[in-house]
């Protein structure tokens, strides 16, 4: 068996209805991360984030960047168990993430640095914008 | 008659150190007179931040960084690491490392189950069991010691192939040694499998029905033991293209279930590296790699607890932009929150054993 | 060679390690290896306990569990930092949420080397932390009669 696996770069405003259309499509969520310096012509101070689809042997990776302290939308509704990733997520970059359906609130780890993955911003800035 | 209905809640904590629970974690159930109603778990105790060191070290070093992100998978996520950047770089590694590495993540998988039916008999008060299944692991560690030279990280992997070759003079030795293996190990299996007071204490409990264990993306031995047929060894990695094997399931979903598919994965294990031993060409180990990666790449492999994810990103220096790994207890946690929901507390322990938790993958 | 004649029960406890110790002190109690020929016992109870074993390092999380374990044990005790990790931080040293080893929060006895410790080094740390034990039983007793 080969691996069917791709990297699809979408527009962070399309992430939601791709989402949906995954998990109408029976894909379950693989993973989620964020990665500093995107590739491409894309600013180098913004974030990009991976959403990682499964369906059998099929891998989808959807992959888009936001600019520094912007806020994006769970996809908590459409897979509820992407909690823990979203919360990592915030933990680790201080990306906020709004309507989380279990918020830890920035909890998630208990660090010694505030966003250790990404020290550009301010500590305390994502709790901020909640 | 409204006041009888209504039921006082309780929450009780649970760990983070706590008799059952080899690593720490904690949880918060709510609880109904002995019910559980809810759990709401908090992770970060073993929290070390490691994937953060691809700043500090050179990528052929991290190797070391990456085998240590968990002590019982410790080879599978070398492997996983070195795959990474050797798709990356577009390096192709001899064929006989390839088998190598099956035999050795075989093995490891081999013993990682026999150690966590060990700390699952430990948890249901079958201590006795839980010696002879520890024991029954030593000679896997034995094979491991000799043909690596470490008992539980191994060290073995590198970048472009392996370090270490095993002689055809140990290699049937080891499959002498499996063979002798295959009765003891299966008095132990049988026990668990077939004694009444262990079905008593596994069968119906912590049940996930197929749909819930698919929807919250559980991997492993706990999404097939709810009858989804998915295995990720199955891509053909590595050298199990040229390997056939069935992916065992079961389809009840429940302790009894998950317990049943880490033990015919103990025998499936004995019949992979048999097969594998069996084909094994000769040849080099490993290629030389010179410079650096540049790009980024996504592998899948099968660990003992499930699917892992590597994801690579590299911009053509020594150092790494990111290395990022999603552990198979991470994506399990869910799974087992929603098993664990309408349990007896007594149950708890048992069910949180049966997703073979493994935090320090986890939390990294 | 030490000789004490109590029985000494053992608490474990995971810092921050990578499992490799942990699984290896596991392996510790188990026959082929079998640490309860000295008499102890592994308990999950830090008020049971005279030996504390600690694995892995200390982070920002579990550094108040780690001085809370402790300070529950009943005197005298004595504490094994097992492998690398609990004696320095090793591998991950450098990480952002290690502080170092475990006596950056709470007295070692014994320092045992290693990663992962083989069994080996864990019941030779074992035992001598028994020699240890044993000398502050019989100061306390002699404090007590002075």
């Amino acid at each position: 068996m080969t691996e069917n696996k791709m990297m699809i770069d979408i527009g962070s405003d399309e992430v939601l209805s791709r989402v949906q259309s995954y998990q109408q499509g029976g894909y379950r969520l693989v993973q989620m991360c964020c990665v500093r310096e995107p590739a491409g012509n894309v600013p180098a101070d913004h974030l990009e984030l991976h959403y990682t689809f499964g369906r059998d042997y099929e891998m989808v990776d959807l992959k888009f960047s936001i600019p520094p302290g912007a806020a994006i939308e769970s996809i908590t509704q459409i897979y509820p168990c992407a909690f823990l990733y979203e919360n990592e997520i915030h933990d680790l970059y201080g990306v906020s993430i709004q309507g989380i359906n279990i918020d830890f609130q920035g909890n998630f780890y208990k660090m010694a640095a505030a966003h250790p993955f990404n020290p550009d911003i301010e500590p305390g800035q994502a709790q901020k914008e909640k | 008659m409204e006041k009888a209905e209504e039921k006082r809640h309780t929450i009780v904590p649970f760990g983070p150190q706590h008799p059952v629970l080899p690593e720490p974690l904690h949880f918060d159930f709510v609880l109904e007179d002995e019910k559980v109603v809810d759990v709401i778990p908090s992770i970060g105790y073993i929290h070390r931040g490691l994937e953060i060191l691809v700043q500090k070290r050179e990528f052929t070093e991290y190797v070391y960084v990456a085998e240590r992100i968990c002590g019982i998978c410790s080879f599978i996520h070398g492997m996983g690491y070195c795959e990474a950047i050797e798709e990356i770089m577009k390096i192709s590694v001899p064929e006989r490392a390839k088998y190598l590495r099956l035999i050795w993540s075989e093995l490891s998988r081999v013993h990682s189950h026999l150690l966590w039916l060990g700390l699952a008999a430990d948890a249901f008060g079958f201590e006795n069991l839980f010696m002879q299944a520890w024991r029954a692991r030593e000679l896997v560690l034995d094979i491991i010691e000799e043909t690596t030279g470490g008992r539980v990280i191994f060290g073995a992997c590198k970048i472009g192939g392996v370090r270490k070759d095993i002689t055809d003079e140990s290699l049937k030795t080891m499959v002498t040694v499996i063979d002798g293996m295959y009765k003891d190990v299966r008095t132990i299996c049988d026990v668990f499998l077939n004694d009444s007071s262990v079905k008593e204490r596994l069968c119906g409990i912590g049940i996930l029905s197929r749909e819930d264990a698919y929807s919250l993306g559980a991997v492993g031995p706990m999404l097939r033991a709810s009858g989804v047929s998915y295995d990720t060894r199955k891509l053909g990695y590595g050298a199990f293209g040229d390997i056939d094997f069935d992916i065992v399931t079961e389809t009840a979903g429940d302790c009894y279930a998950r317990c049943a598919v880490r033990v015919h994965e103990i025998f499936q294990s004995f019949h992979i590296i048999k097969q594998a031993i069996s084909k094994i060409p000769g040849g080099p180990i490993s290629v030389k790699v010179t410079g650096a990666p540049n790009g980024e790449a996504m592998v899948r492999y099968e660990q003992p607890r499930g699917e892992v994810i590597y994801y690579v990103k590299a911009n053509g220096t020594k150092f790494l932009t990111r290395f990022r790994a999603r552990t198979p207890t991470f994506a399990n946690i869910p799974a087992m929150i929603q098993a664990l929901k309408g349990c007896d507390f007594a149950d708890v322990a048992n069910i949180v054993l049966t997703i073979d938790p493994c935090i320090s993958c986890t939390e990294r | 060679m030490s000789y004490f004649k109590k029985s000494p029960w053992l608490l474990h406890y995971d810092g921050s390690s990578c499992n490799g110790c942990d699984i290896e002190v596991l392996a510790c109690l188990t026959p082929l290896y079998d640490i309860e020929r000295f008499g102890i016992i592994n308990t999950g109870n830090p008020k049971h306990a005279d030996i504390l074993l600690i694995t892995g390092g200390v982070n920002e999380q579990n550094a108040d569990i780690i001085k809370n374990l402790y300070d529950q044990m009943p005197d005298p005790k004595v504490v094994v930092a097992v492998g690398i990790c609990a004696t320095s931080g090793g591998v991950f040293a450098e990480c952002y949420n290690i502080l170092g080893g475990i006596d950056k929060v709470i007295p070692v006895d014994v320092y045992v080397m290693g990663c992962a410790a083989r069994p080996e080094a864990i019941i030779d740390g074992v035992v001598k932390a028994l020699s240890i034990l044993e000398e502050k039983y019989t100061t306390m007793k002699q404090e007590k009669v002075a």
